[in-house]
């Protein structure tokens, strides 16, 4: 009893431990856990590993974390945690792994020499390897802008009307016309006892798909990307599925930033967690990582695409045709948003425009407010007018 | 009726008894998944033998496999009951014309097991003689959300409330497996009731020793090779790499094809069962062919 007495506060003590490395752990999780190791039949310390796995981790990018924290924790004493640390831990992903051990270690207190704030924000998000010297990786500060400025732009953002854009779904809720409910009918009728039966309907239930924005946040785009995420935060807070990504020369998945209620949190955070703040582009690329990475995560149910750049690429040609193409043919809609729209004698001639403008749904501009209020009067509308079919840029040039 | 595991050697060898071949990890959470009774959640990329882990789990332990296909739209109606209202209305209109209905006698026998249709979940709540059975709920990415939070209700307690019939609930509670190829994220809340695995690519041991199970007839040297390509088409920069499941159908294709070693033009002619993306096979031209099986064959000579 006793020896099952310390291994429970051990298990708290390993909880506490991935708590802390950002793993959400519930107190049931734990009690699951002794549950589990003592329903027996566990007799490596493999077993104890996939033992714990199986009860505390529910997400397949929290691996790595448990891997490190696992064999960081479950050692008898300090001295072989120093040890620890001096031997190579095997690791199964170099680059997540390195993310994870620092993670731990932090969570451990192991990490007194790292106490730079911006080193470890930057690996804590950059979850990406190498950089190439071509980049120019500078972070914005977005310190420098007015806060005057900030304020009244945040006002008129929030001001604006949200898209109110429905797509029937395949599921059935009770309406006034539509098809016969029979379910409906006959409950109804039986409690009149039968004598009359009195007809309900049913009509497809309407939902708001999913919004899934790529943001351009190269040097040529870096003066709309502040008001762009305001914007953007503003549809996170309000809707419930809207997924958010920055690209420069890397993709960057900001949506749970954005999920932080605080309008300055929200963006600080993003950009504490983008390393390419009006750097160069590399359209192709960051679309190729969107194509494998996510866009079977985040496109399944019908999504609409917003992609925010002013297609200004340096290298055009086929890998930005074979991206965009695939990215067009795996959403519902692609809307694409321009700011060099707001140039009267805008025409589509460079090679990246004209890349991807075949590609695209709609283009639309966005270089000022009142036309961010007119994208979302157009994500309602279900049918696209003439003066943003995007073929009439292509014959006009 | 089979005996539930004791232990994850048991486990594993009730896993092989039914031709799967599982690591240690997956081993481990279906045996605590046995023994704790509670929900296992696989997911994966498509073809890693997600939804064959309920079937052969079924079939060794001798229960019956119920499974719940999940598309956009599915609902109560289609995964849990429905009444049969076209012949409820029939017996209205016969009690009717009889004169004899008085209204509760009505609703009581409109409302009887008579004219319950059962439908997946029920029906794996429902007593069996063989023992509780195996619930597979497959591929839940493709429901909408409304469906998850209603299935939370089910997997929570194993009841069902039928308003005009009734509570049914689970003597004792079904094996279940829920699978998800990940196409959104599943909410906590529902991840939280169960055990979580994410199945990997196998390594080349382990796929060797399961196109071994599968393709008993294909010569040894051909499944080797078989084997070492496909885990070097993994490490290739494909939009879809290709799953456990592509293995094995290559390998009966090969087989179908008298095959005995593979070379780089039978390659070109059969890609089509490995890759399933225009573009993974429009970058495979002959020369890429050569390069990706060599590299395999070098892999294969290292791995003795």
């Amino acid at each position: 009893m006793k020896a099952e007495g310390q291994l429970f506060q051990r298990l708290i003590a390993f909880a506490r431990l991935l708590r802390r490395a950002g793993i959400p752990i519930g107190p049931g999780a734990v009690i699951d856990a002794l549950q589990a190791v003592e329903t027996g039949g566990i007799g490596t310390r493999s077993d104890f590993y996939w033992t714990l796995h199986a009860v505390l981790i529910k997400r397949h990018e929290h691996h790595a974390i448990f891997h490190e924290a696992f064999h960081r924790f479950w050692r008898r004493d300090q001295i072989e945690r120093v040890l620890a640390e001096m031997l190579p831990v095997t690791r199964t992903d170099g680059v997540k792994s390195r993310v994870a051990q620092r993670r731990v270690e932090e969570a451990l207190g192991l990490q007194k020499r790292a106490a730079k704030p911006p080193k470890q924000q930057d690996t804590v998000f950059d979850m990406r390897g190498t950089i190439s010297d071509a980049e120019i990786l500078r972070r914005k500060d977005f310190a420098q802008m007015s806060a005057a400025e900030l304020e009244e732009a945040r006002r008129l953002i929030s001001a604006i009307r949200m898209p109110d854009d429905e797509v029937t779904t395949r599921r059935f809720s009770s309406s006034l016309r539509g098809r016969i409910d029979l379910a409906r009918t006959l409950r109804a009728s039986v409690r009149s006892g039968g004598d009359l039966i009195e007809l309900r309907f049913k009509a497809p239930r309407r939902k708001k798909p999913p919004l899934v924005a790529l943001v351009d946040i190269s040097g040529s785009m870096s003066d709309y990307s502040r008001p762009l995420l305001q914007f953007f935060h503003m549809l996170t807070m309000k809707r419930h599925n809207v997924s958010t990504f920055l690209f420069g020369t890397r993709l960057t998945n900001v949506t749970r930033a954005l999920k932080t209620r605080d309008a300055d949190d929200a963006l600080a955070l993003c950009s504490a967690g983008v390393s390419d703040w009006a750097g160069g582009t590399r359209i192709a690329q960051a679309l190729e990582e969107f194509n494998k990475r996510w866009s079977r995560r985040v496109l399944g149910q019908g999504a609409t695409v917003l992609l925010v750049t002013d297609g200004l690429e340096r290298e055009g040609g086929g890998e930005l045709k074979r991206e965009i193409d695939r990215l067009h043919r795996s959403c519902r809609k692609l809307i694409w948003l321009n700011p060099l729209l707001r140039f009267e004698a805008f025409e589509a001639k460079a090679v990246g425009i004209r890349t991807i403008l075949p590609h695209v749904d709609e283009l639309r501009p966005v270089h000022d407010l009142s036309s961010l209020a007119s994208l979302c009067d157009a994500l309602t509308e279900t049918r696209t007018s003439r003066a943003h079919d995007p073929k009439h840029w292509l014959g006009a040039a | 009726m089979a005996d539930l595991p004791k232990s994850i050697d048991e486990t594993i060898k009730l896993l092989s008894g039914g031709a799967y071949v599982a690591d240690r990890a997956l081993s481990t959470v279906v045996f605590l998944a046995l023994r704790m009774g509670r929900p296992l959640f696989l997911e994966g990329e498509a073809g890693v033998g997600k939804t064959e882990v309920a079937k052969v789990l079924a079939a060794a332990l001798g229960r019956r496999l119920v499974r719940l296909q999940c598309y956009e739209g599915l609902d109560s109606a289609s995964a849990l009951y429905e009444w049969n209202h076209a012949a409820q209305m029939i017996a209205i209109r016969v009690a009717e014309a009889e004169g004899t209905a008085s209204r509760e006698k009505l609703s009581e026998d409109v409302f009887s097991e008579r004219y319950l249709i059962r439908r997946p979940l029920l029906d794996a709540l429902s007593p069996d003689p063989a023992g509780a059975p195996v619930l597979l709920i497959d591929e839940l990415d493709r429901a909408d959300e409304a469906f998850e939070a209603f299935l939370l209700e089910v997997l929570a307690d194993f009841q069902v409330t039928i308003p005009e019939f009734g509570t049914i609930k689970a003597e004792t509670p079904p094996i279940v497996i829920v699978t998800s190829n990940r196409t959104r994220e599943i909410h906590d809340a529902l991840k939280r009731r169960c055990l979580y695995h994410w199945i990997d690519y196998p390594d080349l041991s382990r796929e060797l020793a399961i196109v071994k199970a599968k393709v008993p007839n294909a010569p040894e040297r051909l499944s080797r090779e078989i084997v070492a390509f496909v885990q070097q088409l993994r490490k290739e920069d494909l939009f879809k790499s290709p799953g456990t499941a592509e293995t094995l159908d290559w390998a009966s294709a090969l087989v179908e094809l008298d095959a005995q070693v593979l070379d780089p033009n039978l390659i070109g002619d059969t890609l089509g069962v490995v890759l399933k993306y225009q573009d993974d096979v429009e970058r495979f031209n002959a020369k890429k062919i050569d390069t990706v099986l060599s590299a395999s064959r070098e892999g294969l000579k290292a791995a003795g």
